[in-house]
């Protein structure tokens, strides 16, 4: 497996969307420290930034991999190679390129601007374990995507509907079943409705640190053991672990069985 | 040199006809006068009792005549939980230096462990109140000082304790220097009119911070409010100036930098709130004028709740805010101008420094959030902010004559 991943990882090192991905994070990272002078609210804007794209490129990224690469798997297929040995070691390549792309991009900047001097520096390593969390669980979704239909098209674009349902429609969803059952004590339903996307369970990892006196308003007992303590914390990254191991088990499960 | 002579003479006679007719009564533990009561019943009129260091367990000291009271290296006067310890009665009574402790609790007086009845030119400073029922209680008193206090309480529950410093249809009273914490309401103001409060720091009190109630024209400045159970309550009350305080990390469900209800006429002036749920809560509140005052990192830095007509909010900074305002009407009777608001995103062509875009501080997501508290946690969705863009753009939910028609560029400096 280790040798699978290593040969993804440098054929990924290797090309240009890891260099175009890189340099995209390093320029949003000077561009948001040169126009604010602030650390903290550059980490805001960061955060928006890093919760919509990182799934979105990662999603892609999955696919396209998995697609482009599917003759070279075959070719690994004949030999006598564990399957789930194959796609994990694909699956890992994809996504540490993309982590480390996104961790050094990003930190480059913050660092030569006086991180480690700043009171930040916690919140920017939150925001780059979620980041980094959030692309293990895309791309092992992109992988699972890719598993399940032979159709390049259709692969495409089940990603981009996963991409566009769990960063846009099941806020909206969410937003509107809040609001129908309003009547009802609803704080435990919104705490499992966070638990279940994981773009919102990092949204709210990130809030406990940024927006803590807004959360702590409502009046709800759960909320406040919640987000008052470290439980909130805890639980977030538990389940961020979650999201990623259950996807990932989807992939050897499905590797298994599947013709070629 | 006749003239001088003159001058010295009547120096001397002055000096000495003082210090004959005023004397210094010392109470120490082996003198002839070991207690504070006795040495208070012996004094004539205008003299100064010394106390020096040691313990004194008394209570119920009553203050009848004009008298200074100074105690030398904070010497201790224990109440045992009997009751109230100094009671002060006559005008022109200064006491200093004590360390005051153990004052009894009752449901039915309010016990203090110095209370003011009815007397004029008093001065309390450089007290320690420690182990406190209610701490400096003043009542129908006027024209007094309290200085460089620390009281220190430990209140665990509203109902059985007492306020720091209380003052109860008094006037003219200079609060200045203080330091509470622990009590119940660090200060308290009822039907005290011209008080001055000034650099004190009042943190960690179980309600309020400062609580006015039926006071008019008072100013508070310079103090810092830090922690406390609601932070600060402004009610009911007229001509108030509020300026350059400090409201700090009031955390909770109930929880503001400063409530302003029934409050008409007021200034609040180069404030700074910062961290706490709710910056400022309005209600009810008319004419008042909100001047660069400084709001950072609040959840929401203004929450009106209706019946505020007539307010002015210029030049302040919102900073960082979760939610910037947050009305619950569709009325709007408030200006919002030259403000800096760091959410703000137009664009300034013609570089005046002055956004040429208006700016709305409503969004229409606050008002969901009152509406549906629970719905909280969807800020800073990326849905959230496509339904307060489409908002912003035309709106519906919000008070559409609410924006700020000249948002700065620049944090305002001062």
């Amino acid at each position: 497996m280790l040798k699978i991943l290593k040969y993804s990882f440098y054929d990924l090192m290797r090309s240009r969307w890891s260099y175009v991905y890189f340099a995209f994070y390093l320029l949003l990272g000077v561009v948001l420290l040169f126009l604010n002078n602030d650390l903290s609210k550059a980490v805001i804007t960061l955060m928006n930034v890093i919760i919509v794209l990182v799934p979105l490129i990662g999603t892609i990224f999955g696919v396209m991999y998995y697609y482009n690469s599917k003759e070279f798997t075959e070719l690994l297929l004949a030999q006598p190679l564990k399957r789930s040995s194959i796609f994990l070691g694909q699956y890992l390549g994809v996504a540490l390129s993309l982590s480390m792309s996104l961790i050094l991009g990003l930190g480059l900047p913050f660092v030569f601007y006086g991180l480690f001097e700043s009171s930040a520096i916690w919140d920017f390593s939150l925001l780059l374990i979620t980041g980094t969390f959030l692309t293990f669980i895309f791309t092992a979704l992109a992988f699972n995507i890719a598993l399940s239909n032979e159709n390049k098209i259709k692969g495409f674009g089940y990603a981009i509907l996963l991409w566009l349902f769990l960063a846009i429609i099941y806020d909206g969803i969410f937003l509107m079943t809040l609001i129908m059952f309003e009547d009802y004590p609803l704080d435990k339903l919104s705490l499992v409705g966070t638990m279940l996307n994981p773009i919102d369970l990092s949204r709210t990892l990130i809030l406990l640190k940024l927006d803590i006196s807004a959360l702590l308003g409502y009046t709800g007992a759960v909320f406040k053991q919640f987000f008052g303590t470290n439980i909130g914390l805890i639980v977030s990254l538990i389940m961020l672990s979650v999201w990623v191991v259950i996807p990932v088990l989807r992939i050897m499960f499905k590797s298994k069985k599947k013709d070629f | 040199m006749e003239r001088l002579f003159k001058y010295s003479v009547l120096y001397f006679v002055v000096f000495f006809t003082n210090t004959i007719y005023s004397q210094t009564i010392e109470v120490c533990e082996n003198c002839t006068m070991s207690s504070l009561k006795d040495a208070i019943s012996y004094a004539k009129d205008f003299d100064t009792i010394l106390v020096k260091k040691g313990t004194y367990k008394e209570h119920n000291i009553k203050v009848d005549k004009p008298l200074t009271i100074i105690g030398e290296n904070y010497p201790i006067i224990d109440g045992e939980l009997k009751g109230e310890i100094i009671t002060i009665v006559s005008d022109d009574v200064t006491v200093d230096g004590l360390f005051l402790i153990n004052v009894g609790t009752s449901y039915t007086e309010d016990y203090a462990a110095i209370r003011v009845r009815r007397s004029k030119n008093f001065t309390i400073q450089n007290l320690v109140l420690e182990k406190l029922f209610f701490g400096i209680y003043i009542e129908k008193s006027r024209d007094g000082k309290v200085f460089h206090n620390k009281i220190i309480g430990d209140a665990v529950e509203e109902y059985n304790s007492g306020n720091g410093i209380q003052l109860w249809y008094s006037k003219n009273i200079q609060i200045e220097h203080n330091f509470v914490q622990h009590v119940r309401d660090g200060i308290y103001l009822e039907f005290s009119n011209d008080c001055l409060i000034k650099n004190n720091v009042s943190a960690n009190n179980l309600r309020y911070g400062l609580h006015f109630m039926f006071s008019n024209d008072d100013i508070y400045q310079d103090n810092t409010f830090e922690n406390n159970g609601a932070g600060v309550a402004v009610m009911f009350s007229k001509r108030i100036k509020m300026l350059n305080n400090v409201f700090k990390e009031n955390w909770g469900t109930a929880s503001y930098g400063m409530l302003l209800k029934e409050i008409n006429d007021a200034e609040i002036l180069g404030n700074t709130f910062e961290e706490n749920t709710i910056g400022i809560n309005v209600e009810g509140s008319n004419r008042i004028t909100y001047k660069n005052n400084n709001f950072i990192s609040n959840g929401w830095a203004i929450k009106v709740r209706g019946a505020c007509y007539n307010n002015s909010f210029i030049e302040n900074n919102f900073l960082y805010n979760s939610f910037d305002i947050s009305y619950n009407s569709k009325i709007n009777d408030n200006v919002f101008d030259r403000n800096y608001w760091s959410n703000y995103t137009g664009y300034d062509l013609d570089k005046d420094g002055i956004g040429d875009v208006p700016y709305r501080p409503v969004k229409l997501f606050s008002y969901i959030v009152n509406r549906t508290p629970e719905t909280i946690i969807l800020l800073r969705s990326l849905f959230i902010d496509i339904i307060d863009f489409s908002e912003k753009v035309s709106p519906v939910f919000t008070p559409d004559n609410l924006l700020d028609t000249n948002p700065l560029i620049k944090k305002i400096e001062w």
